[in-house]
């Protein structure tokens, strides 16, 4: 592609001006699509939302309906994490499992005993998430494996920990985190982002940030320029497990209680989320923030469902042809593209 | 005004897979100089600075850095203790931005933060020294043209303020007005006390910037020796180590006839805009002029690659229209064609020789919708002997062959649907002296044969020592075109640069 | 003889082994396990999954992936229960049910092979969405309940009937497996697919028909999993919502196990035949050893990953220095 770049010696210092301006111009287009695409699907979904609820959009809607994308905002963030760097993490749903299921047994005792039951919780899902990296970049298994084969084990050590559902969870902490901020704001909502937001800040600001886009868009540009891929991958792997301990444990402030099998649909619709959100697959592009956004599609269509005629059972058809949608709307580009190779891997 | 020896190697050696890349080489670089490496394609250049930047570790020998011996494990090392490489094949992340990428490792972030204000600031200041203001911190470096991904590449390893700097043909793009300005720079850093090392394959750069000329060639360090202190002539001599006479075949005068190949106005996007010629059976036509003026995708678009091609083609006098590659291997047009990218165009790496060189032919081997394993051995026999290629069984990786018997198996596979005409993109790149030679000699054969070439190539040598006619392509058409005793170095340079010949006066359009 | 088995790929070797271990273990256990009955039994419930990793193998060697199996299987079946269960108004329809099953997954099949192949969206996704879209039309339509229709006769007799002491099942299996190891070493479509696998854009340069191919090999997969959905079906004496969810993992898990790239080029049938059989005695070894669901989850996932990780760490490059299709076996 660089290669077969567009101005050479040949042309004057204006034509190479106006040259970039074009581009950039059209850059900062599918830059804005990226994050525009996902923000339009929200909007329209989320307006069919307030008009179809028979309550409109108020405090008292919009808390249920905010409880109801945390945990799969939470899933989605952690996936965009390895899906940047050009991994896949199919395990994500087991670790939302397993630190859902740890949750219902420590999240209980004086206050103490209940900060120290979520520390054990979110590290729980940092271990495993480091375990999927450790597999990948040491084992050198093909990601979508090593963590089809992890998750199998999560997934089995989270029903030896909980083989029913059930468990003793504070109650303080569904009243805490499943209300409002200043009677406004879904303490959901502040949970999702105030953590996503303090992780991500910092990260985009430092060499590790730049290396996850780095080294999804391109390894052997970023080894060349001396970063270390294999640390940053095991950093990925690792947010994502401890973003789905985040979603597990926030699963456990809804419910107070533990289930084995909650995270069955998680890992499939966190891929979908991430991939509506704008990220591809092909790694080093998208945002953490389309991903969430990409979550709230899914998770409001679900909700749209409820309120309308048409039969709850037909939720995931839609769900899913939204997701079809999307992403023949995003594949136009290629299909139609002047040179056949483009669309080739 | 050289310094003491700032690195030294001592029979460093390394191959890949059974194929000498550098054999005992000894080699040291000063502080306080500018020390040209010049070989061919294929000398050990690559390889040699693909060490001293730690991306590959030599096999044998030592290396000692600032006195002390070192082994790097990665580029992080080597950039650690102060070397920064401006690659050939740019290191930059397509993804991220030009002010990303030249600080990507090396942001001197404070308290291990960036500031994206302080880093676009910095960003621009290096493009300013860089006379490149027209370069947008924030563009993503996939939307830039190469010359100014080059110049972000100069940046990024300027900012690192190496002891030692490597730069790997890092001109190739530039301006006139660039290249003087990078030198100098680079003049200041030598008189700073630093390291370059610079590999160009323009003399003239060499001649105005180095203080020292190393030469390479198969493998081995040949000589070093202070610049001046050696003609022209003799420098290409030590590099070729045989005069460039030996390497062409003889050409053959083309007989007069209706033309095998006719292209008219030929438009694709804004890359094609109106390119013609046409090319008689045996004759082998040149397209040259600078990189990325529309030859790749004149050649792509008359192979069926491109969509939305306008224009005629015709093939032995009939209209055509390729809409495929499928199309054009057809037997009533057997077009070949050679890609720019032996490694994911041309070949399938893993899979072996054989199933290589057979998969163009694939309907022709089938009977009864079953294949003829005999007639696709004894074929897959024939090609090998016939282009020479070197290998333990055809049954052999194609990964584990050299770049010269990897481009002699692209050939084979076309050569087996026995084509009419055969385009060949850049064939020659990264490919050792003597298997040049044969493909030259093979085309040679082919054309004589009566087959219709088109040869794009950005080697001036190539185009006057192969090429019975050259048409040299300026902004996506073919602005000049040359035959005979008017192809010389001069008129081609002239043309590439949108000068018609005799008019220097004139410069753009 | 250590040459011999160098020649051999090391998949083969560790799978013989593994098999060998866990026939030792299971005949520890349980005195009828090394009897033709049980293990005839195994073989037999290897079928289905056998079955679907045949579909799957074939695209995965494409470098693409089909996550839509467990919907394909559950609507297909369906789709032939349902019309079998039309048989007793129109005369004629239950012998229509197996075309029509099989047809209903050809034509997912197809629908997958359009998104990926005309689309060009990302297989993973593309599949993704259409297993989610056929979830919802399968349970839209049928309430969420097992849909009226029982499995004909014929469904019955191949999922559970045996012809020369063999099941049915089996036979219907390795049918399909053969046919496709002959297609991939013995036609020139078995060599575009090995050529697409390995980089897409060399083969469309020479002049391979690449959509068209991962097309075919979309339909064909989609047939596979109707196939197994059928047989499911017959085995079960009726179609169940999510009658398939069971089968897509150790489907992936087992072309992958059989040493076939999860990125496409390499592998071969026989391998992947000897997986099934891996991991359908695994399941069972771990049920005779009465382990619970949570111990037999993890020991399943870890012996996968540990398999993968001694061919992924331990084997490299005794891998890597052979050519990777059947027909470049041997015959130097």
């Amino acid at each position: 592609m660089l290669a077969k770049g567009g101005a050479r010696q040949g042309m004057s210092t204006s034509t190479i001006t106006s040259a970039r301006r074009r581009v950039t111009g059209l850059r900062r287009l599918s830059w804005n699509g990226r994050v525009a695409v996902p923000t339009i699907i929200f909007a329209v979904v989320f307006t069919a939302f307030g008009l179809i609820h028979p309550r409109g959009i108020s405090v008292i809607t919009m808390t249920p309906w905010a409880d109801q994308q945390a945990a799969l905002g939470f899933a989605a963030a952690g996936q965009f994490m390895v899906v940047v760097t050009r991994g896949l993490d199919l395990s994500v749903g087991s670790v939302l499992a397993l630190s859902n299921a740890v949750g219902s047994v420590m999240l209980n005792g004086s206050p103490l005993e209940i900060a120290g039951g979520m520390a054990v919780v979110l590290a729980v899902g940092a271990l495993c998430g480091l375990l999927n990296g450790v597999a990948v970049v040491y084992g050198r298994v093909v990601p979508i494996i090593a963590t089809l084969s992890t998750g199998a084990i999560y997934s089995g050590l989270a029903l030896w920990v909980r083989p029913t559902p059930g468990g003793d969870v504070a109650e303080i902490l569904n009243d805490l985190f499943t209300n409002e901020v200043f009677g406004v704001i879904p303490t959901s909502l502040v949970l999702l982002f105030g953590v996503v937001y303090a992780i991500w800040s910092v990260l985009s600001r430092t060499i590790l940030g730049r290396s996850l886009y780095a080294i999804g868009s391109s390894e052997a540009a970023a080894y060349m320029s001396g970063l270390r891929a294999d640390q940053v991958r095991l950093v990925a792997y690792m947010l994502s497990g401890f973003f789905a301990a985040c979603g597990g444990l926030f699963l456990n402030f809804q419910t107070l209680s533990g289930d084995a099998s909650v995270g069955a649909s998680y890992t499939l619709n966190s891929i979908a989320a991430v991939v509506i959100g704008g990220a591809s697959l092909a790694g080093g592009v998208g945002t953490v923030w389309g991903s969430i956004l990409g979550a709230f599609v899914l998770r409001t269509i679900g909700a749209i469902m409820i309120f309308t005629s048409l039969p709850a059972l037909a939720q995931p058809l839609f769900e899913g042809t939204v997701l079809l949608l999307a992403v023949s709307f995003s594949a136009i580009e290629l299909v139609r593209a002047p040179n056949k190779l483009k669309a080739l891997p | 005004m050289a310094g003491r020896a700032f690195v030294e190697m001592a029979g460093i050696g390394k191959s890949y897979g059974g194929v000498t890349a550098l054999k005992d080489v000894d080699f040291s670089i000063a502080t306080h100089s500018i020390h040209a490496v010049l070989g061919e394609n294929g000398a050990g250049k690559s390889t040699l600075i693909k060490i001293l930047a730690g991306v590959v570790a030599p096999d044998a020998g030592t290396f000692a850095f600032d006195g002390s011996a070192v082994a790097f494990a990665s580029p992080r090392d080597a950039a650690r203790l102060g070397i920064a490489c401006v690659f050939q094949e740019l290191s930059l992340v397509p993804d991220l931005t030009v002010a990303d990428n030249i600080f990507l490792a090396h942001g001197s972030p404070r308290f291990g933060f960036f500031s994206r204000r302080v880093q676009r600031q910095d960003a621009e200041r290096i493009l300013a020294e860089l006379d490149s203001e027209d370069i947008n911190p924030a563009a993503a470096i996939r939307n830039l043209p190469l010359a100014q991904a080059q110049i972000v590449e100069i940046a990024k390893a300027l900012v690192q303020q190496p002891r030692l700097l490597i730069l790997d043909e890092a001109t190739s793009a530039l301006s006139e007005r660039h290249v003087t300005r990078l030198f100098e720079i680079l003049r200041g850093l030598r008189d700073g006390g630093r390291s370059i090392v610079y590999i160009s394959h323009r003399m003239h750069e060499i001649e105005s910037i180095a203080d020292a000329c190393s030469v390479f060639r198969n493998g081995q360090h040949v000589g070093t020796f202070a610049q001046g202190a050696k003609s022209p002539g003799d420098v290409i001599e030590m590099m070729i180590g045989r005069s460039i006479a030996q390497i062409y075949p003889p050409k053959r005068p083309v007989g007069a006839g209706a033309p095998l190949l006719e292209v008219r106005d030929l438009h694709w996007e804004h890359k094609v805009t109106g390119v013609s010629f046409s090319v008689r059976a045996g004759e082998v036509y040149g397209l040259g002029g600078l990189e990325g003026q529309g030859q790749t995708e004149t050649l792509q678009a008359l192979f069926g690659v491109l969509r939305r091609v306008s224009g005629e083609v015709s093939v032995g006098g009939t209209p055509v229209r390729v809409r495929s590659p499928r199309r054009a291997k057809r037997s009533d047009l057997a077009i070949a064609f050679v890609p720019e990218d032996r490694k994911t165009e041309g070949l399938h790496l893993h899979l072996s020789v054989s199933d290589n060189i057979a998969l163009s032919v694939l309907g022709k081997l089938t009977r009864h919708g079953l294949l003829d394993r005999r007639r696709e051995k004894s074929l897959v026999a024939d090609m090998v002997e016939r282009l020479r290629i070197r290998v333990s069984t055809t049954r052999a990786e194609v990964s584990t062959l050299s770049g010269g018997n990897q481009q002699k198996v692209v050939l084979a596979k076309w050569l087996a649907i026995e084509p009419r005409v055969i385009l060949l993109c850049d064939p020659t790149r990264g490919i050792d002296v003597g298997t040049k030679a044969e493909i030259y000699k093979l085309l040679r054969e082919l054309a004589a044969e009566g087959v219709a070439i088109v040869f794009y190539t950005t080697d001036y040598d190539e185009l006057i020592g192969l090429c019975d006619r050259v048409g040299i392509f300026y902004g996506g058409r073919i602005s000049q075109e040359l035959s005979g005793a008017e192809m010389t170095e001069t008129s081609i340079v002239k043309a590439s640069f949108g000068l018609q010949a005799g008019d220097a006066r004139e410069g753009g359009r | 003889m250590i040459a011999m088995l160098r020649r051999l790929d090391p998949s083969v070797i560790v799978l013989t082994a593994m098999i060998v271990l866990l026939v030792l273990i299971g005949s520890s256990e349980l005195p009828n396990f090394l009897t033709s009955k049980y293990l005839l039994q195994q073989l037999q419930i290897a079928s289905f999954l056998g079955v679907v990793a045949t579909g799957a193998f074939v695209v995965i060697l494409l470098g693409h992936i089909d996550l839509s199996v467990p919907w394909t299987m559950t609507a297909s079946a369906m789709v032939a229960t349902t019309v079998a269960g039309l048989g007793a108004k129109l005369p004629g329809a239950e012998a229509l049910s197996i075309p029509l099953g099989i047809l209903a997954g050809m034509t997912v099949g197809a629908f997958n092979g359009l998104g990926v192949a005309v689309l060009r969206v990302p297989s993973m996704i593309w599949t993704l969405g259409v297993n989610i879209v056929l979830l919802g039309g399968c349970v839209l339509v049928t309430g969420g309940f097992a849909p009226k229709g029982e499995s004909t006769e014929l469904m019955r007799a191949l999922a559970v009937g045996r012809d020369l002491g063999v099941p049915n099942a089996t036979l219907v299996w390795l049918a399909l497996a053969a046919a496709v190891a002959c297609i991939l070493s013995g036609t020139a479509i078995g060599r575009a697919i090995y050529a697409i696998g390995n980089g897409e854009r060399a083969a469309f340069l020479a002049g391979v028909q690449t959509g068209l191919t991962l097309f075919a090999a979309f339909v064909f997969a989609g047939g596979c999993n109707a196939v197994a959905g059928l047989l499911l079906a017959g085995y079960a004496n009726q179609a169940y919502q999510a009658m398939g969810d069971p089968y897509l993992l150790p489907a992936i898990a087992a072309v992958v196990v059989g040493g076939t790239s999860i990125q496409g080029g390499k592998g071969a049938v026989l391998n992947v035949i000897l997986a099934v059989v891996f991991v359908t005695l695994l399941t069972s070894v771990l049920s005779v050893l009465q382990m619970n669901d949570a111990q037999r989850q993890v020991i399943y996932g870890a012996v996968i990953l540990g398999t993968l990780l001694i061919y992924g760490r331990l084997a490299p490059g005794w891998a890597a220095r052979r050519a990777v299709t059947p027909h470049s076996k041997g015959s130097r």
